[in-house]
């Protein structure tokens, strides 16, 4: 009887897969090849720092991360001094009033989280256009398709065919449903200059800033993947264990 | 006093067991409680529901130690236990698969109870209870679901409420009284935080009764026929422990792959954006295991009418066991019955795509007649196969049928001269 179980659980899974599969209209984003693929994937720290600097000098200008600490980069692989550093050069409001009762603006640290450009979502909708940047902390997982979806809206700006009305304020992106985005182009060849001397084109920065929001999305990504091995084989071995005992329990009731 | 036949039991249990027959409770429920020998692995799904329910309420508990159930904080707060709680995106993964294997595991349950027709004569009551923790899960998940208030629940809360406006002339006051409030907000979040914390636990006390009931006349089994004595029979444990464990383990396995691996695979990307009252969802789809439903519910154009059907489809199961005329239990000697149950298979699969898929063009068509179909499944075909169709003859005894099949090489196939192929 082993083999419908199985069956039966194929058929389940297949049944699943429109819930995934969202036709659009839309093309849906080239496949890329992430660090952080399959069962063994991890960060790549090189990658995710330079995302992070596309972050900092680029996507930050309008957009929050907003479940992030300073403290949380240590994971990327800058050590503790860097972490301060990089802290102290944003200023955050301090939580609590001072001795005046006045709200006071002081250099981050890392128990900060860090700031967004805007105090609020009615400051970001006056400052672009009526939308609203959305928070990029969540973003890859928030998005049917995750890191392909992000890395497409990222290169996928284009002139718009001939006969799109593409409205004022607007731009033309083949990746967005609708294709019309308010978010003009973020990225430009050379629109950061990256430290490790990495060539900054468009699909390289795109790459490192999906990288890096990916991380930011699923900062646990990495222990879940090596408690999941461990955890697999485990279970395969009890499995296998099991299975023999119950041969050898059930060979005398016949 | 209970007799009990634990050899080398200290005299301190056996002082207690004088006044309080618990051991020999457990002695007489778990150890020598007769199990047909023929059981085959699709008796797995009893037990694993019961494991499942425990994981559920324990990764629960350890998660309410840390969740905010507040509008303003509670999508924050989920966030802050998947990122800063030891082993907190670990609870909440388990916790959020958890729910969809839980469900995967009670409707391959539930249909095998169909399939070998469990829910005969004398098992009338334990099969109802099933289908009462049915619904009693079906409530728990859609309020869990609703606690993160991402985008997908707060507009599934809004969907699912809004259902009951349907009821005529009171609806829209019962909505109120639910919302606890003009539209879903805080008091909404905060009763369904309390409902799904207490549910588990009454569905832990219905599962009880569902156990109290199966010991009654004990399991039901592939070939559908009583058990005649201690040669049709074998102790629960250690024949079905075993079997039941190496099960759990295979299961467990797949549970951990969607953990580990794939531990948004099952749900919507929308949760993942904060609830917003002004912006609804392209498409507000419930999770995978609510698809049926929800696809019945849409493929009558009139509210209060697919509000009946979509209810309807799951009270229908209470008189499931009225419903079937046929006197044999197993599908294995039912020749038309065999056929038709995997109908009933594919039609809800069907509904379950339907459900998913936005309601335009083929789907609409799809759901209709698949709906039909359901219905017409148990409220006609039931009793009218039971009626016309000439059961093949049963075997004499569990045992005979297992010695038949070949020294009873594999009793998990016992009976198997019978099976199809």
């Amino acid at each position: 009887m082993e083999r419908p179980l199985l069956a039966a659980l194929a058929l389940i899974l297949s049944a699943l897969t429109p819930l995934c599969v969202r036709a659009e209209a839309t093309p849906s984003p080239p496949r890329q090849q992430w660090s952080f693929d399959g069962i063994f994937g991890t960060y790549d720290r090189a990658g995710a720092q330079r995302g992070f600097q596309v972050y900092k000098e680029v996507c930050s200008a309008c957009h929050p991360v907003k479940h992030l600490f300073f403290r949380d980069l240590a994971d990327l692989g800058y050590s503790e001094d860097e972490v301060k550093a990089i802290a102290s050069t944003y200023q955050v409001t301090n939580e609590q009033p001072n001795d005046q009762g006045e709200m006071y603006q002081r250099p981050g640290r890392p128990s900060d989280p860090i700031p967004g450009p805007f105090p609020n979502d009615q400051a970001a909708r006056s400052a672009n256009n009526g939308a609203l940047p959305p928070d990029l902390s969540m973003i890859v997982k928030a998005r049917d398709g995750g890191p392909d979806y992000v890395y497409g809206i990222l290169i996928g700006y284009k002139d718009p065919p001939a006969g799109f009305n593409l409205l004022a304020g607007m731009n033309y992106n083949e990746y967005f449903p609708g294709h019309q985005i308010v978010m003009p182009p973020p990225l430009a060849d050379n629109a950061v200059t990256y430290a490790d001397s990495t060539s900054a084109t468009v699909p390289q920065m795109a790459h490192d800033t999906v990288t890096f929001l990916t991380w930011a999305a699923e900062p646990n990504l990495e222990p879940r993947h090596r408690t999941g091995f461990k955890v697999m084989l485990f279970l395969i071995i009890t499995a296998g264990v099991f299975y023999a005992a119950k041969r050898k329990i059930w060979a005398t009731a016949h | 006093m209970a007799q009990t036949s634990l050899g080398a039991t200290s005299r301190v249990i056996r002082w207690i067991d004088h006044r309080l027959p618990f051991v020999a409770m457990l002695q007489h429920e778990l150890y020598e409680y007769p199990t047909p020998r023929n059981l085959s692995y699709w008796w797995n799904f009893g037990s694993l529901a019961g494991i499942m329910l425990v994981v559920m309420i324990v990764t629960g508990i350890f998660l309410a130690m840390q969740y905010t159930p507040h509008a303003d904080l509670a999508f924050d707060s989920v966030e802050r236990i998947m990122r800063d709680v030891d082993w907190g995106w670990m609870l909440r993964y388990a916790h959020m698969n958890g729910g969809s294997m839980f469900f995967a595991i009670v409707y391959i349950h539930m249909f095998r109870g169909l399939y070998y027709g469990s829910y005969k004569q004398p098992r009338e009551l334990l099969w109802i209870l099933g289908v009462v923790i049915l619904i009693l899960m079906i409530m728990t998940a859609f309020m869990g679901y609703v606690l993160p208030w991402g985008q997908m629940s707060y507009w599934a809360a809004t969907v699912i409420t809004n259902l009951f406006s349907a009821i005529p002339l009171i609806g829209q006051n019962i909505v109120t009284f639910l919302w606890g409030g003009f539209t879903v907000g805080n008091p909404t979040l905060n009763r369904f935080y309390a409902l799904h914390y207490l549910l588990p636990f009454i569905i832990l006390a219905v599962v009880l009764l569902h156990l109290i009931a199966l010991h009654r006349f004990g399991s039901n089994n592939p070939l559908g026929i009583d058990m005649r004595g201690p040669q049709d029979t074998l102790p629960f444990h250690p024949y079905f422990t075993i079997k039941d464990l190496f099960g759990l383990t295979v299961f467990l396995l797949i549970y951990s792959f969607f953990v580990f691996y794939a531990p948004n695979f099952l749900g919507s990307s929308d949760n993942y954006i904060p609830a917003n009252p002004m912006q609804t969802p392209n498409h507000i789809v419930p999770e995978w295991y609510l698809l049926p439903y929800y696809a019945i519910l849409r493929s009558v154009p009139n509210k209060l009418f697919g509000v009946i059907l979509a209810f309807g489809s799951i009270f229908l199961l209470f008189i499931v066991p009225w419903l079937d005329t046929s006197p044999v239990r197993s599908a294995r000697f039912r020749p038309v019955y065999k056929w038709v149950f995997w109908l009933l298979v594919i039609d809800v699969f069907a509904l379950g795509w339907v459900g998913a898929n936005p309601p335009e063009g083929l789907v609409v068509t799809v759901g209709q007649i698949a709906t039909l179909y359901y219905f017409v499944h148990f409220l006609v075909l039931f009793p009218l196969i039971g009626k016309l169709e000439r059961p093949r003859p049963l075997p004499v005894s569990i045992a005979a049928a297992v010695l038949q099949s070949g020294g009873g090489a594999r009793l998990g196939d016992a009976g198997a001269p019978m099976a199809k192929s």
